[in-house]
């Protein structure tokens, strides 16, 4: 089957990108990930000047579940350039979504204008990480009227399709993901990590992550991930990026069907290995040829297709 | 079981190596095979990898050197004291019964090599076993490895304090030019020194064996931290042990490294 989809007016070999965060460090690393079977690739969140991450641990993951608080350690601007750069010489067919981050506004403006420059297919927002808490307040998607001020601002100075990556932890997500479309934003990315979560290690009473808490993702949100995902798709008329403990085709045609167009593969890396995209993306193709779905544009949104026939 | 989440153990022996270094002898039930490594974690310090120095399913030793903050605080641990270890990962080094083999250790690159002869000599095989540092008081493993039946120690050391005065390459090269045939070379230590080894395998046409090290975080392959260009494996996965075919491929090898932020730095 043809496998690619188009997103934003970007067409992907597949569904299946990497999510941000995930070894997103270097253009040879990307290209590595893109080879194994990512339709696309999102960096890890870039920084207009160096920031450092947390000490370790930063990820701990067992079967049950998986947290993280690395801290988002980034060499900034400059180093960016030079890999996505360096990455477009691959010329490998599965686009780059590149993700960004501030602490205030102005930090993400300013690193959305330099990332402009450079002309990137996708940006993707970072505006609901968990884990920077601490240096820099709560994220702005966790709040409507500071989430849509600062997408109409990046809106203004780019012309590259935007797209928010949105947290989970908010009463109402609806709310969130209609004030950043008002606001321009072309695409959501559903969701960011759960939480904070809290793991402790009970021999010295201590927390084990460096950063005491982090971000929970893994299998178990899946579900949360997908009502998410789902409640968006409702609502606002952005395409989605949806993403949270993806670890099978059979978990990513749901995902699909919630109303992704494409689906972020992440802890899969942990759950099904190095082979996660290739393994992922040939259990979907299996599914759809014995379901006669010849194109993935077939089964998006096609829950909220079968429950208003229902009505 | 998958189980990433570190978990204490406690340290029943501590063994000091020279004026700078310790074996951390832990109770620990991991089955590693040499040159594999693992995190120890100390809450609320930090969390570092280091190559196993031995372990037998009862207990496993590692080799620390005073280098760090972490480093530091972990040699000062005693007898009792418990830490987080989680693993082991990554890749070995390999071998076949029978085999000749040359192994070329600096600085604490001794302790997995030594792990590693010791199964090896079990399988019959006979090793050079070539180590080197500054000066004699900083040699580590080398009364272990003159005690190994099979295993024929060789030693330098810059100063000339002990041993050839020079470099442990220029034993190698010299007990190869003398017309020694190895198997296999394996080198763990300072990345200068396991290119040289590399380039003399090369140049002699021998395989080899490197232990690649980057700057890790998780250990298993997540977080992209230990990457190398061009290829954008992951050396936490794909080594730490890798072949020198494979170490061919990777340019940064002997050149370049890239810290906690991704910068590059070279060697």
């Amino acid at each position: 089957m043809d496998t690619s989809v188009n997103y934003l007016g970007v067409s992907f070999p597949n569904p299946l990108v990497l999510c941000s965060g995930y070894l997103g460090v270097t253009a040879s690393t990307w290209d590595n990930v893109a080879k194994r079977g990512a339709g696309g690739i999102t960096t890890k969140s870039i920084w207009l000047k160096e920031h450092k991450g947390h000490a370790n641990p930063v990820i701990i993951c067992n079967d049950d579940y998986m947290v993280n608080a690395v801290g988002i350690p980034d060499a900034g601007i400059e180093k960016a350039k030079v890999e996505i750069e360096e990455y477009r010489k691959r010329d490998n067919g599965s686009p780059l979504i590149v993700n960004i981050i501030g602490g205030k506004a102005d930090d993400f403006v300013a690193i959305t204008e330099a990332i402009n420059e450079l002309k990137p297919q996708l940006i993707e927002v970072n505006m609901s990480c968990p884990n920077v808490e601490d240096e820099h307040g709560k994220p702005f998607a966790t709040d409507c009227p500071r989430a849509a001020d600062l997408t109409k601002r990046l809106k203004s100075v780019t012309d590259v399709p935007l797209i928010i990556k949105l947290s989970p932890n908010v009463e109402d997500i609806q709310a969130v993901a209609k004030a950043v479309v008002e606001a321009g934003a072309d695409g959501i990315t559903a969701i960011n990590t759960y939480g904070p979560g809290l793991v402790i290690d009970i021999d010295t009473a201590q927390p084990v992550l460096a950063n005491k808490f982090g971000g929970v993702s893994g299998p178990g949100i899946r579900p949360l991930a997908v009502k998410k995902v789902f409640d968006i798709y409702d609502c606002v008329d952005a395409p989605i990026i949806g993403m949270g403990g993806m670890t099978s085709g059979r978990d990513a045609i749901e995902m699909m069907m919630a109303g992704a167009t494409l689906v972020g593969i992440g802890s899969a890396l942990y759950y099904r290995g190095e082979d996660a995209f290739k393994i992922v993306l040939d259990e979907m193709v299996e599914w759809c040829e014995a379901n006669g779905v010849q194109s993935f544009n077939e089964i998006i949104g096609k829950t909220h297709e079968v429950l208003k026939n229902e009505k | 079981m998958k189980n990433d989440v570190p978990q204490m153990h406690t340290i029943t022996k501590v063994i000091q190596e020279n004026p700078t270094m310790r074996t951390l002898v832990f109770d620990c039930d991991y089955e590693v095979v040499p040159g594999q490594f693992v995190n120890m974690w100390i809450p609320r310090l930090d969390e570092k990898p280091f190559s196993v120095a031995y372990a037998d399913g009862k207990e496993l030793h590692l080799t620390i050197a005073d280098v760090g903050p972490f480093s530091h605080e972990a040699t000062q641990l005693e007898v009792g004291d418990k830490a987080g270890l989680r693993g082991p990962y990554g890749k070995g080094f390999w071998f076949q019964p029978n085999q000749k083999i040359a192994m070329v250790g600096g600085g604490f690159g001794s302790a997995p090599l030594h792990f590693t002869a010791l199964h090896a000599v079990e399988a019959g095989c006979e090793i050079d076993f070539i180590i080197g540092a500054r000066r004699e008081d900083l040699l580590i493993y080398r009364e272990r490895v003159e005690k190994l039946k099979g295993a024929t120690l060789h030693v330098s050391t810059d100063d000339g304090s002990v041993g050839h005065k020079g470099y442990n390459v220029q034993i190698l090269e010299k007990l190869v030019e003398e017309g020694k045939k190895y198997d296999t070379i394996m080198t763990c230590g300072p990345e200068v020194m396991m290119a040289a080894v590399a380039n003399l395998a090369e140049k002699h046409k021998i395989d080899a064996q490197i232990s690649l090290e980057r700057y890790m975080k998780c250990g298993f392959g997540l977080c992209g931290q230990c990457v190398v260009d061009p290829t954008g494996d992951t050396s936490c996965t794909k080594g730490p042990v890798v072949s020198l075919e494979y170490i061919r491929k990777v340019d940064e090898f002997g050149k370049y490294h890239r810290d906690a932020l991704g910068k590059k730095h070279e060697w």
